[in-house]
């Protein structure tokens, strides 16, 4: 098995496959980076909308609740599929990558939006009520009080989320999105071992989740004050 | 007067938790409310500062009904009553400093500069000058109802509402946030206190309310309402309480 | 846009869809079944085995958590030929879940028996519990509380995931909704329909985990 990596690796390893793994590890980044940027937007701004203490028309919450129920409850794969589709329908020819991006929007608003939900719902009520009666718009609360105690719940649980997101956009290999599964399939198609192409691009993925992971333990130590870890 | 609250009613999710409660405030004036846990002596502050929507009955602020359905009116009234609360609620967050100018700050937008030398010297009158950059996870319990009280009086209002502020407290932290309430009482400070701390509600308390089941039964001058209760709840109250 | 929704031509598929939403829920069972011995093994292994044996299962747990499942079957179901294994599609898929899973429930199961705590068992011996009478009524129950939650909460996930066994042919709900596709193009209100399904499926294993948790182990434990 290794002898014929080693045989097959100076084959691989061209320069004109590595500029193909190149771009293919840039729209790998393009949909988790906009997928996960927008999703998280959108995640906080659903997780606000559902806030009993932020917002007082009932429906709007529940609208808020059914958009996260719906998209996360729906594979990932079935949504890019349903999102390429409907797109089709409509008449719009859609660049392959914006489809792709779409996808995990929608499934990283919900996942971030519940991630949200979670860490407002862990700060206590009476921070609220203080609040409040200090004349604070919710925003205001939410800004400067809640979301700050809220990271220690938040950020682990989303840094777990950030990751699924990457690894998640491998489906979009199936709507022939040039990312890195995609460029896999097609070095093994041409003739390339599957140990020796898909070995490489699992090394690639691991490398940015890991990365991405350090980078959530980074950040949950900035905004974690000292005094208040465990 | 002042503040005069008449006929109000107020409950959650159905239970009434006050039933047809009427007195009134005098500027400078100290009124407490005492009675059994349950007997709605919270509900009523909670209800001057909108955390409660009243469900009948008029509350006036300087002869003018406040509208407790309109929100700016509700904040109207938050600019000029402060509470504070049994569990302090300080922000876990900011320093004590930082809770006490965070309002001030943000809500009127007074300058930094001001609104920071003021905030510094509420936390030295509350004998708090060595905690400025203090959190409150690192003060103590009578500490940090103290860095409230200094937040409270941050906005400048003109009457203080006390919520239970020393039961959540261990008994030898009690003196040092009663004392703190003392001073303010000595300036003329207006303040409505729930409290189940006799001695002191007798000692600055210009008159007492009697509550219970959410009714006022009986109001006095503390002297009056303790040595002779004219009703027979209150009598069992003021015997069960002062045997303590 | 003059598209006309045509869902009579798709309603007509909903029980061959219903039939692969069950494929789905048992590829999430079996994955789940096997990957809970793996990461029972492993877990074992984290917090009695060698030094060396621990070192590997960090490489496994980590190197499984961060990447792909979709490439991780890729690399089961082209790679593994070429050393002499033969899987067909659903084996390939199969084995690629449970190893996925089992990564995540070395993990799972590793955070349960960390927080059995030290205190509850010296409490146990004090008052005089055999060892079996130890792992009885306080090791077991403490586990099952703390796991429970969790463990429910990956097996969701998991049926989630199959959609991906598509992808290699396995005819589970989005493979057969791929299949309906291919016949009469009603794409739209295919993969609706099959969404919806994914929806009602995840949200009824989501309740009857709850009402089985609470039923059999008498837990509340928040599902999914």
């Amino acid at each position: 098995m290794f002898a014929t990596l080693i045989a097959e690796a100076p084959r691989f390893f061209t320069y004109w496959n590595m500029v193909f793994l190149a771009t293919a590890v840039g729209n790998t980044l393009v949909m988790a980076f906009a997928g996960c940027g927008l999703g998280l937007l959108f995640g906080l701004g659903l997780a606000v909308t559902r806030a009993e203490r932020i917002v007082h028309v009932a429906p709007l919450r529940w609208l808020a609740i059914l958009f996260v129920e719906v998209f996360r409850r729906i594979p990932v794969l079935v949504l890019l599929l349903f999102v390429f589709f409907t797109f089709q329908l409509l008449g719009f020819s859609l660049h392959a990558l914006a489809v792709g991006t779409i996808a995990i929007v929608l499934r990283a608003s919900s996942l971030f939006a519940e991630n949200f939900r979670a860490g407002i719902e862990s700060v206590h009520p009476n921070q609220w009520d203080a609040a409040e009666v200090m004349n604070l718009s919710p925003l205001q609360t939410l800004r400067l009080t809640v979301l700050p105690q809220a990271w220690p719940v938040i950020l682990p649980p989303m840094t777990i989320g950030l990751v699924g997101m990457i690894k998640a956009t491998s489906l979009a290999s199936q709507i022939s999105v040039l990312e890195l599964t995609f460029a896999a399939r097609q070095l093994n198609q041409r003739g390339f071992s599957a140990l020796i192409a898909f070995g490489t691009i699992l090394v690639i993925y691991f490398v940015i989740s890991w990365g991405v992971a350090r980078l959530g333990a980074s950040v949950e130590r900035r905004l974690v004050p000292q005094h208040r870890r465990a | 007067m002042f503040l005069s609250i008449d006929g109000l009613s107020a409950g959650y999710g159905g239970t009434r938790v006050l039933e047809d409660v009427s007195f009134s405030l005098e500027r400078g004036e100290i009124v407490s409310l005492i009675g059994p846990s349950g007997s709605g002596k919270s509900t009523v502050l909670r209800c001057l500062v909108g955390l409660v929507p009243p469900e009948a009955g008029r509350i006036a602020l300087d002869g003018s009904a406040v509208d407790y359905t309109s929100r700016a009116a509700v904040r109207g009234v938050r600019d000029r009553l402060a509470i504070v609360f049994q569990q302090y609620n300080l922000f876990q967050n900011m320093t004590a400093l930082d809770n006490v100018a965070i309002a001030p700050l943000k809500v009127k937008g007074w300058p930094k500069a001001e609104v920071m030398a003021d905030a510094k010297r509420l936390l030295d009158t509350v004998g708090l000058g060595d905690k400025h950059g203090a959190y409150p996870d690192q003060l103590s319990g009578g500490q940090q109802q103290r860095v409230a009280i200094a937040r409270a009086l941050a906005l400048k209002p003109d009457v203080l509402l006390l919520d239970e502020i020393t039961s959540a407290l261990d008994p030898e932290l009690v003196t040092e946030v009663l004392d703190t309430i003392r001073g303010l009482a000595a300036n003329g400070m207006t303040m409505l206190v729930v409290s189940h701390e006799m001695a002191f509600v007798r000692e600055v308390s210009s008159r007492v309310l009697f509550m219970d089941r959410g009714r006022v039964i009986e109001t006095g001058p503390p002297a009056e309402l303790f040595d002779a209760p004219r009703t027979e709840r209150a009598r069992d109250f003021v015997t069960k309480i002062l045997r303590h | 846009m003059n598209y006309t929704f045509q869902w009579g031509q798709v309603t007509g598929h909903i029980p061959y869809l219903a039939g692969g939403a069950m494929i789905a829920l048992q590829l999430a069972f079996f994955g789940f079944a096997i990957g809970m011995v793996v990461g029972a093994l492993c877990a074992a292994t984290k917090a009695y085995g060698p030094k060396a044996a621990r070192r590997l299962v960090d490489a496994y747990v980590s190197f499984f958590t961060n990447t792909p499942l979709l490439v991780q079957i890729f690399f089961l179901y082209y790679g593994l030929p070429d050393a002499g294994i033969f899987l067909d599609s659903y084996q390939a898929v199969l084995v690629g879940i449970s190893l996925n899973a089992g990564a995540y429930l070395t993990e799972i199961q590793r955070a349960g028996f960390m927080s059995v705590r030290r205190t509850e068992l010296d409490a146990a011996a004090t008052l005089g519990f055999s060892r079996l009478q130890m792992i009885r009524y306080v090791v077991v129950p403490h586990l099952l509380k703390t796991l429970y939650a969790p463990l429910a909460n990956h097996y969701i996930v998991m049926v989630l995931g199959t959609s991906i066994a598509a992808i290699f042919g396995v005819e589970e709900l989005t493979g057969r909704a791929l299949n309906v596709n291919a016949i009469n193009f009603r794409s739209f209100e295919i993969f609706s329909i099959a969404a919806g399904m994914y929806i009602t499926l995840t949200i009824a294993a989501s309740a009857s985990l709850y009402w089985f948790g609470l039923y059999a182990f008498r837990i509340k434990a928040k599902v999914f």
